[in-house]
């Protein structure tokens, strides 16, 4: 396709290098104007949004207007506005520039951009991304924006600074239609679940504020969603995600497996490890239907489902022994021709 | 929840026991106690921490190597820790997915599952073509609900009630259920959703269903390896297997009779750019019967297939994949009298990305002592840089051998099996030149190059590729794969399918009627205020709607 548009593929790859790192520079000011926009509420109390009595019938209230009761200082109710408003702009030309940057590397590669760490990283991280401004009217994750855009701010740096890997064709084993079909699934599930990840950090961050008694009508807490809604967000977002998970490692995964190695599952670590992930995530989904285990121990269980996804994803490479998920190692083309 | 009677709904409830009156532990009666034990066993909480602990079960096959996955590697890593491979190796822990642990777990754990799936089934059965139950006294102490007063009579709102909810709800009413004819006082239940239950129960029979193809698959089948040189065929023995891997329950008898020659292999090298020395498009073209054995007359037709990778060849329910391919040097020795001790194409296995491939040759002499080994490199794509020798690309593009040469005995008939990888040197004595510097066999195609002591003479005539065949059969894999669709289906059903109760109550009033209306979201994930809210709107007077819904309650007041 390259040919077609003149450019050539060093040019694409260029380009999306450089989209990555202009990306990456609009998501730190959307991030620094989140901390502003933060900063500012600090010194406002927001009882009466947090508390704001929830009409008979109406929905609760989670968006994140101003504080209506805010105290005369218009300057600040201003700036809170303003810098949530210039966050999101940021976070969005930021996101586009990402896109632009997985276009590019797609364009450079002749494939999906998913062949190998860097590729991935950089996928997963814009998938977040997405999720979050997608369902951001509909959940109300308003409160969200500081944590996504640091997090993917901290996940470009890694992809840049720890995975970078130039363009280069994809094994043979990689190259097939279920690497669209079983990355992209894993990749869907794997932003659901960092999003699900940080409802759940923030409940646990909320009912220990709450069970503290300390000040939960100020600064960042007061403006998480209630528990309840918390929560059910929470429950929603694994709800998607798992499903979307099962298929990626319990599906595709072993169909494809099955004709590039010859074998639907082999025990390889991270098979075994998006396992686990698999495991706790359907744990998580008992506990929260298990007296005594909803709430607080189901978000724990989140988090650690959170961290075997994320483990899976760059430390299995480090850590494990064998793998026959050869991208996270290049292109290793040695005496056999799958691994 | 507690305000509700949620008894017959609560999915827990088939398998939490009521809790046993407060006694004294003796007064237990074994029978009590068993009782006891199956109830934990199959209860909710033991369900969670059996999946924690098999969660927490696989992870030490993801850290330490596994003797089913990467024997060699085992080996080495138990070679580097010799105290801990004692400890590691009563534990299992070289084979965690095969370890008698981790089958308890997960052999507890299926149990838990059919003592809590089988009881559930049953209540869902019974309790599906049940009505919802009626509306619970005191609407207003659920967490969801509104109320309002209005002055239409509380028959025109519970009838109004009932249209509404009707749409995709199951209804219970008060009085006989389709008038509230003069009734001061009634209620209206709905629900909908059973089905998230019906998924629920489908999705953990469906584990089960995935576990007995799993397990058939892996008794009854089995998985090998050969490697082909180009030109040879194979037919599907036991004994033309390099290694084989079968179930435990496998039989002999019930492999599939085809046989196929490989007829040539062909690669593409990438000479420029990023992804240069790398290769693709392997494509091994081959001819197969479907069944040769026995008299020729009977066998089936030839046909052909291109073996790629991930286009496997299926024959019957056998599948043949491509996973790997080298080279195999074409190489004559000959005895210091000119007899042909050995001659032709001699796998030698990849050491490198680059294809610099180690092998061995071994010819065993006429009379004993008079053994021939060679030892040593196969470089593709040769080249010296600054007097070293170096292979360039994995392409055959000058091909050379540079190997060292042995003669003595090299232990064949002792009858202890040899790898045909490595030589046995003990009895070995390597060829020097005559003023004792070291002699190599360097050669290039068409070369021949005499043996230091007249020992003989070594020609390389070329280089033939081989390929790396797995062969393997799952019987029954259809089974898994339904289990695993069906499972996913239960999954989204019992996932997205959200159940809910909706419930109206109107009472007549000091002159007005006070209507109730509250929800109930049984999957914990709903949210019901704009429910409540919805149905209140449509209750007050607010055409609902369903068009149809609104003439016939209009025809039913004219
Ligand atoms: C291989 C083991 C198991 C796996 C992978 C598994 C997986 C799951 C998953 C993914 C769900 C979520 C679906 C939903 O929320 O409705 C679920 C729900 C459920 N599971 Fe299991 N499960 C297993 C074993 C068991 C066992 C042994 C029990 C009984 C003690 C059990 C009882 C339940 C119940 C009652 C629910 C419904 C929870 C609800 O209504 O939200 N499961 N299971």
């Amino acid at each position: 396709m390259s040919h077609d548009l003149g450019i050539s593929t060093g040019t694409w790859e260029h380009l999306s290098n450089q989209a990555i790192a202009a990306a990456g520079v609009v998501y730190f000011l959307a991030l620094v104007a989140h901390l502003v926009e933060w900063s500012a509420l600090r010194s406002l109390p927001v009882t009466a949004v947090a508390r704001a009595a929830v009409p008979a019938g109406g929905p609760p209230v989670t968006e994140e207007a101003p504080p209506r009761s805010a105290p005369p200082d218009e300057s600040t109710r201003f700036r809170i506005a303003m810098f949530g408003n210039l966050a999101l702009m940021l976070t969005v030309i930021a996101a586009v520039a990402h896109f632009v940057a997985l276009l590019g590397r797609a364009e450079a590669a002749g494939r999906v951009p998913w062949g190998n760490m860097y590729e991935f990283t950089i996928s997963g991280s814009f998938v977040v991304v997405a999720g979050y401004l997608l369902l951001r009217k509909r959940f109300g994750l308003a409160w969200m924006g500081p944590i996504v855009t640091a997090m993917v701010l901290v996940l470009l740096m890694v992809a840049v600074l720890w995975l970078y890997s130039p363009v280069e064709p994809l094994t043979e084993a990689l190259n097939s239609p279920w690497l669209v079909i079983h990355v992209m699934s894993a990749m869907i599930a794997t932003g659901a679940f960092t999003l699900g990840g940080i409802t759940s950090a923030l409940y646990l961050v909320r009912s220990r504020a709450e069970r503290r008694g300390s000040d939960v009508d100020r600064g960042y807490v007061a403006r998480l969603p209630s528990l309840p809604t918390l929560d059910r967000v929470s429950y929603r977002i694994h709800a998607f995600a798992f499903p979307v998970w099962t298929f990626a490692v319990l599906i595709s995964g072993p169909i494809w497996a099955h004709q590039a190695w010859s074998s639907y599952w082999n025990w390889d670590p991270k098979e075994v490890c998006a396992f686990i992930t698999w495991v706790v995530y359907a744990a998580y989904l008992h506990a929260r239907a298990t007296a005594g285990w909803r709430g607080r121990n189901a978000a724990i269980l989140a988090l650690v489902g959170v961290a075997t996804l994320w483990f899976n994803f760059i430390g299995i490479n480090y850590f494990s022994t064998t793998s026959q998920h050869s991208y996270a190692s290049g292109a290793q083309v040695s005496s056999q021709v799958a691994r | 929840m507690s305000t509700t009677d949620e008894t017959r709904y609560d999915p827990l409830t088939p398998t939490e026991p009521p809790g046993l009156p407060d006694r004294q532990a003796g007064e237990l009666t074994a029978w009590e106690l068993l009782r006891w034990g199956w109830r934990q066993l199959t209860s909710m909480r033991t369900a969670l921490v059996l999946l924690l602990l098999l969660a927490l079960g696989a992870i030490p096959g993801s850290v330490i190597p596994q003797q089913g996955v990467d024997a060699l590697k085992t080996e080495n890593w138990q070679a580097a820790h010799p105290h801990l491979t004692p400890i590691y190796q009563k534990l299992s822990l070289f084979n965690v997915y095969h370890s008698p642990w981790f089958a308890a777990i997960y052999l507890l754990l299926m149990v838990s599952l059919v003592g809590c799936i089988v009881p559930r089934l049953f209540v869902y059965w019974r309790g599906y073509r049940k009505q919802p139950p009626p509306a619970p006294r005191n609407l207003t102490r659920l967490p969801d609900h509104a109320s309002y007063t209005t002055e239409e009579g509380p028959d025109v709102v519970l009838l109004r009630a009932a249209r509404t909810l009707s749409r995709r709800h199951r209804l219970a009413t008060s009085g006989d259920g389709t008038t509230f004819e003069g009734a001061d006082e009634g209620w209206v239940a709905a629900e909908r959703g059973q089905l998230r239950e019906a998924g629920n129960l489908l999705f953990h029979l469906s584990v089960l269903i995935v576990l007995v193809g799993f397990g058939i698959g892996s008794l009854f089948g089995y998985k090998g390896g050969v490697i082909l040189v180009v030109g040879n065929g194979f037919s599907n023995q036991l004994t033309q297997y390099d290694d084989f891997d079968p179930g435990s329950l496998f039989n002999a008898d019930k492999m599939e009779p085809f046989c196929f020659t490989v007829h040539d292999f062909s690669v593409q090298w990438i000479t420029s750019g990023p992804r240069q020395g790398m290769a693709r498009k392997f494509q091994a073209p081959l001819t197969y019967r479907t069944s040769c054995q026995g008299d020729p007359s009977s066998w089936s037709p030839q046909q052909s297939y291109d073996l790629r990778v991930n286009h496997p060849l299926t024959i019957g329910g056998t599948q043949i994949f491509l996973i790997g391919h080298g080279y195999a040097p074409v190489i004559t020795v000959r005895d210091g009298q000119g007899h042909k001790l050995y001659d032709g194409p001699t796998v030698f296995l990849p050491e490198s990305s680059n294809f610099e491939s180690f092998g061995v040759v071994k010819a065993p002499g006429l009379e004993a002592g008079q053994d021939i080994g060679l030892e040593g490199l196969f470089f593709p794509t040769f080249a010296l840089v600054h007097g070293d020798p170096i292979n360039v690309m994995g392409d055959d593009k000058n091909p050379t051998i540079s190997m060292l040469a042995y003669v003595g005995d090299l232990g064949l008939n002792t009858g202890v099996p040899q790898s045909v990888y490595t030589m046995d040197k003990a009895g070995m004595r390597q060829l020097k030149k005559p003023d004792g510097k070291m002699f190599r066999v360097d050669l290039q195609p068409g070369q021949t190059v005499a043996l230091p002591d007249g020992a003989g003479s070594v020609t390389f005539h070329g280089v033939r590729h081989w390929t790396r065949l797995q062969i393997s059969r799952t019987p029954d894999v259809w089974v898994t794969l339904l289990g695993v669709v069906l499972a996913l289906v239960g999954l989204l059903g019992s996932l997205f399918i959200r159940p809910r109760r909706v419930w109206v109550r109107a009472r007549r009033q000091d002159g007005t009627t006070l209507v109730e209306v509250a929800a109930l979201d049984r999957s914990g994930g709903g949210d019901l205020a704009p429910v409540v809210s919805s149905v209140v709107e449509a209750l007050q007077g607010e055409p609902a709607r369903d068009a149809e819904g609104r003439r016939t309650e209009e025809g039913t007041r004219a």
